[in-house]
């Protein structure tokens, strides 16, 4: 019997290795229904969610890290309905599906109006759950810079139960100062101090970064611009401007790279892990 | 009441003999690499979905030890003719049903406690490994949902009893997992005046709603996970119902029993 298991391992390395069919299948869900769906899962609707939950972690990972340039995340959003349609009170399936969802290609389908939907749903089943409202908001003052909105839904989250103090605050300073680049590093620090969960915490601290690099970008181009009234020429080397002593040292993003300098124009490196950034337009 | 006792201790002893416990090995196995793999794959949510794991396998383990033994519980002692010798002795038919019965929920009992034992032990660990806000890991409130599922599995074993007196066990096993299904889709059958026009169909389906086993009336799995509150007078009315409904299913089991002819 070893032997035979044996040789049934082996005949599956070969067989692999051998010949390999082609790879290429569309992901399916074939129940996209909730109402159906709750149907099917009897007494199991919770259960049932979590194996969409993970499905809609799996499917969003997996197209993330996908080779694929065209990566269209299609089946997120259905897989997040369900989920969040067996199990109502699955808060994290809110939360995490909508910055799924809002994140621009490639690292999501860039579907801000989708997120809205989700947390829109999430309220109407938590309606005292501050972080669904913040979380709106924050959709509003990130994704669409409608800073009134965002505003609204700042103040309304600091009326429920168990919200931090700095709520309050952060309405009165987005309604005043909506796209400010210090109002929004001011809303990525409370989220990056205040939040328990790791995987946000994370994604708060990147968001800071992406300030930072926008920062740094900024003061590049003025040092840029300086050199060539200086020379009559642009930089083509960091090292030109490190030899005119306008710069101390090659510069670096937050994350270590080396910023681009082509044809007189600065930029960060495409390998960076802080792109894409949000439109400077919009985060003066 | 000794006579039920030692009918009720030969079945759970024939269960164990059986080899019917080794679920609880499956049981085990099962949450403990779902504990680990689930860690890797969910983004936080590994307590939550460990309870909705936990609840929802000891739910489906029970069910399918209530419907494939209790079909077999008054089938096997006819097939076997061992019917014969058993009745010969001081035992009244009526003792030999609901000792039967209680053999078995005395097996789902063990079952269901050691399931519990071992899934309260994989939430603690879980609990103070490493994830945030998992205090409520071991909430004893989850235990609410165990009791309702522990009278739903009395009142499934009770329904395929009563099957075993008169059906083979294929029958019985099919009749016993469709009233379950119906049992969960009860609320539809409330209310079906919304989707049909037809007065009779409405009143009749209003009728099924009252007479058939409300399953879905024992499922709280829900509410415990999240934490919400399940008054005492829904846990009590609910059991209430279970134990009149399986009253009325070993009392039809008796009945069925007592008239049948074994010559």
């Amino acid at each position: 019997m070893v032997l035979l298991m044996c040789a049934i391992v082996a005949m599956q390395i070969v067989r692999e290795r051998a010949a390999p069919l082609s790879t290429e299948e569309e992901e399916l869900l074939y129940v996209r229904s909730p109402e159906a769906m709750k149907r099917m899962a009897l007494s199991y609707d919770s259960l049932v969610a979590d194996v969409y939950w993970i499905r809609a972690i799996q499917h969003y990972g997996g197209t993330k890290r996908s080779a694929d340039p065209d990566k269209r995340y299609a089946l997120l959003y259905p897989l997040l309905d369900l989920t969040t349609s067996l199990d109502p009170l699955f808060s994290t399936a809110y939360q995490f599906g909508a910055i799924f969802l809002s994140e621009p290609p490639p690292g999501g389908p860039g579907r801000p109006d989708l997120a809205v939907a989700l947390l829109q749903k999430g309220i109407k089943a938590e309606p005292d759950n501050w972080w669904l409202e913040h979380s709106l908001g924050f959709v509003y003052y990130w994704w669409y810079q409608d800073f009134k909105t965002a505003a609204y839904w700042f103040d309304s989250a600091s009326k429920r139960p168990g919200a931090p103090p700095w709520m309050a605050p952060l309405a009165a300073v987005t309604l005043t100062h909506g796209g400010n680049r210090q109002a929004s590093r001011q809303l990525w620090q409370h989220i990056a101090q205040t939040e328990s969960n790791e995987w946000f915490r994370n994604e708060a601290v990147r968001r800071l970064s992406q300030l930072d690099a926008m920062d740094a970008l900024d003061g590049l181009r003025t040092v840029l611009k300086s050199y060539g009234d200086r020379t009559g020429h642009p930089a083509h080397d960091w090292s030109e401007l490190v030899a005119a002593h306008l710069l101390r040292g090659v510069p670096q993003d937050p994350t270590g790279l080396t910023y681009r300098l082509e044809n007189g124009e600065v930029s960060l490196d495409p390998a960076s892990q802080l792109l894409p950034l949000p439109k400077a337009e919009n985060l003066r | 009441m000794r006579t039920v006792a030692q009918v009720a201790v030969n079945v759970f002893k024939e269960s164990v003999r059986d080899k019917v416990l080794y679920n609880l090995v499956a049981f085990a196995v099962l949450l403990m690499a779902a504990s680990y793999l689930i860690g890797q794959l969910t983004a936080g949510q590994d307590v939550k979905i460990i309870k909705d794991l936990g609840l929802a396998a000891i739910a489906t383990f029970g069910l399918m030890i209530a419907i494939f033994i209790g079909i077999g519980l008054v089938w096997k002692e006819v097939e076997r003719r061992s019917i014969y010798s058993l009745l010969a002795k001081p035992v009244s038919r009526a003792q030999f049903i609901v000792g039967k019965y209680c053999g078995l929920v005395l097996t789902l009992g063990v079952n269901i406690v050691v399931m519990v034992v071992a899934w309260y032990a994989v939430l603690a660990y879980m609990g103070t490994a490493n994830t945030p806000g998992a205090a409520s890991a071991t909430d004893p409130a989850m235990l609410e949902a165990v009791a309702l599922i522990f009278v739903e599995l009395m009142l499934v074993t009770a329904v395929a009893l009563f099957f075993s007196t008169f059906s083979s066990p294929f029958l019985s096993a099919g009749l016993t997992l469709g009233l379950w299904i119906v049992g969960h889709f009860n609320t539809d059958l409330r209310n079906f005046e919304t989707v049909v026009d037809s007065p009779a169909a409405a009143w009749l389906a209003r009728g099924l709603y009252y007479v058939l086993p409300n399953f879905g009336a024992f499922d709280v799995k829900y509410q415990v996970v999240h934490q919400l509150h399940v008054p005492a007078s829904y846990l009590l009315s609910t059991a209430l119902y279970g134990a009149l409904y399986i009253t009325l299913l070993v009392v039809a089991a008796v009945t069925v029993f007592s008239r049948r002819d074994f010559k």
